[in-house]
């Protein structure tokens, strides 16, 4: 069997994290950026378990690299995160910031104990 | 029935995909050529510098279509830059220090590149409106 082109493999993730990412979102759509916090906790946990879970070469550029590198996104994060500054909901901005990295942080760390409990 | 027409939605989902395929290929380059947390930071910042000067474009002067936004915000500027791998090689960074510095960098920078694609996008519109 000819191995898959990484660029194949890492593009095919991405465009169905990103397809997933605007369905994801959408759902928590309002006035507080809740859909990119959900897509960012999601997508680190999801990679954390292809990372731990010790996953073979195609899956990590597929999976990891591609669909959860794709769902999850900083840009959009950084720009809600100002638009709630230049609203001068300063409040709103840090608690924003603060529950991407707490939960993203959070939800690796259960990744890690999942693989640890069934390996 | 309500909602956009079927082929719209179509067209929106192969945008979406096309720059979805794009953005994470490029992501992909530069963690190769830029192991590691660097390389991160670096699609992280110059994808926020991007996509502040296109949703504020989007505001001051609209020249950017729709569909133009859909792929380039949306498909692949959002999937070039990512909060998962940020996260995972923060956690994975062998100091402390190191973790704490590289969230500071990440987020300083990245809402200097949102602010600086804003000034741009006012520059480019002639002005504050």
């Amino acid at each position: 069997m000819t191995a898959i082109d990484p660029a194949h493999l890492v593009g095919t993730g991405g465009a169905l994290g990103a397809l997933a990412r605007v369905y994801v979102s959408q759902r928590f759509e309002g006035e507080y950026p809740v859909g990119t916090l959900v897509v960012n906790v999601l997508g680190s946990l999801a990679l954390g378990l292809v990372t731990f879970a010790g996953a073979g070469e195609t899956v990590v550029l597929m999976v990891g690299t591609g669909a959860c590198g794709s769902f999850t996104t900083f840009s959009s994060f950084s720009f809600e995160t100002v638009r709630l500054i230049e609203e001068d909901e300063i409040g709103r901005a840090a608690a924003n910031a603060l529950a991407n990295l707490a939960g993203s942080l959070a939800a690796i760390g259960i990744a890690w104990l999942a693989v640890r409990a069934v390996g | 029935m309500s909602g956009p027409h079927p082929l719209r939605t179509l067209e929106s989902i192969a945008l979406i995909a096309i720059g979805g395929f794009a953005g994470a290929n490029l992501r992909f380059l530069v963690a190769r050529l830029l192991p590691g947390a660097g390389g991160t930071l670096l699609v992280n910042v110059v994808g926020s510098f991007v996509l502040g000067f296109v949703l504020y474009e989007a505001r001051y002067t609209g020249i950017l279509t729709e569909r133009a936004r859909l792929v380039l915000a949306t498909g692949f500027l959002s999937s070039l830059t990512t909060y998962s791998t940020f996260a995972l090689q923060t956690t994975l960074l062998a100091r402390p220090l190191w973790m704490v510095a590289n969230v500071l960098a990440t987020y300083a920078l990245g809402f200097s590149g949102v602010l600086a694609g804003r000034t741009l996008a006012r520059r480019v519109g002639g002005g504050d409106r």
